[in-house]
């Protein structure tokens, strides 16, 4: 692998739940891998399934959708909608022959800041693994300003 | 409902493997419905597909239109200039509209992306059942508006087979007999009288030409279609 790999990430989290973890985090100065890049949306009821192949055309490595914990979504079943649509861009990924391991769907509560680290670090250390998105065609072209809120 | 559901990816990427430039077509009606060829299952489509011929290192493009119906003149019209642009068309209508677009592009690929599976009704979100053959020789009225041609694997027109047990079908236990069903709406709305009724055999010869219909009001004006 190479050593200069650094994985990039897409984070779309929901401003409720996770971005308030997130928010968090940083005040509790809770340290996690710099590789994310959040998208906050005002729930993950929002993301489509052409969202999340976007991300991959435009060269993430991996994709993490983050929304309120299960019974605890602001819209009531957005985040319940949204798992529904990972896991289906999930099997639209396998079919192109990705690896579907670089998306996932998370449910991080807006008090749990150390569980929104562990889960970044968790897929930063996933995508090292897996290596370099063979979709990611060079640090210049990877995840263009237009495609991402960095 | 016209119901279709998308072939195995593969099979659509084989299918346009030849081609660099590709329309991807979708059609707003039936199989937008049943989540299958619509606005959104083109866009979707057409991701996998420019995904994938980046990761095979092909150069394609593929661009996505969708018309109102793929089964009329004036929607498919829309299309023209765009269809021209293109190397092939992947048409993700049902296959009266692949037809009718293919016709329209004789010197186009115009390729499938569904499957039609039949006329159906929508049970629940995503989930769709299939009801009427197009059988051209409506039953509904003698049978309690239960189809025997579509829900007895046997198409039995007058009459159970004799094979059910309990009510549901001897081929499948899931499955409800279904001249049980067909007894219990008569006996519920009294018209039981209409099981003495024989249905002919069925004058297949028309069946076996694909069919036309015009409306009497346009008979006129259309004659020499008959």
């Amino acid at each position: 692998m190479d050593a200069r790999y650094e994985p990039k990430i897409l984070a779309l989290i929901c401003t409720y739940c996770t971005y308030t973890a997130a928010d968090m985090a940083g005040s509790l100065r809770l340290q996690y891998p710099p590789n994310v890049r959040v998208v906050k949306l005002l729930c993950t009821g929002k993301v489509d399934v052409l969202h999340l192949l976007a991300a991959f055309k435009a060269g993430a490595d991996a994709v993490m959708v983050s929304g309120c914990e299960i019974g605890d979504c602001h819209f009531l079943e957005g985040n319940l909608r949204a798992k529904e649509r990972v896991a289906h861009a999930k099997e639209l990924i396998a079919e192109i022959g990705l690896e579907p391991e670089r998306l996932e769907m998370f449910h991080i509560g807006a008090s749990d800041a150390p569980q929104w680290a562990k889960a970044v670090e968790m897929m930063t250390r996933r995508a090292r693994e897996l290596g370099p998105s063979p979709l990611r065609k060079s640090e210049a072209a990877a995840m263009p300003a237009e495609g991402v809120a960095a | 409902m016209i119901v279709a559901e998308r072939k195995p990816f593969a099979e659509i990427a084989q299918a346009v493997s030849g081609y660099r430039r590709v329309l991807v077509v979708g059609c707003g009606t039936c199989v937008a419905v049943c989540l299958a060829g619509g606005e959104k299952e083109a866009g979707i489509l057409a991701a996998q597909l420019d995904l994938a011929g980046q990761l095979a290192g092909r150069d394609q493009r593929f661009a996505t239109a969708c018309v109102e119906r793929q089964c009329d003149r004036e929607f498919l019209a829309e299309l023209d200039a765009a269809a021209r642009e293109h190397d092939a068309l992947l048409s993700l209508a049902c296959g009266a509209g692949v037809q009718f677009l293919a016709e329209r592009h004789p010197s186009l690929p115009v390729l499938a992306g569904l499957n039609t599976t039949f006329i159906g009704v929508n049970q629940d979100v995503g989930v769709w059942d299939e009801r009427c053959r197009a059988c051209r020789d409506c039953l509904l009225s003698l049978t309690g508006g239960v189809c025997p041609l579509t829900m007895c694997p046997k198409g039995m027109v007058n009459g159970p087979c004799g094979g059910a047990v309990d009510g549901r079908c001897e081929t499948d236990p899931e499955r409800d007999c279904a001249w049980t069903v067909i007894h219990a709406r008569l006996s519920a709305s009294d018209r039981l009288a209409n099981l003495e009724a024989l249905v002919p055999p069925r004058d297949h010869s028309r069946a076996s030409l694909p069919g036309r219909q015009t409306h009497a009001a346009y008979l006129r004006r259309y004659s020499s279609h008959g």
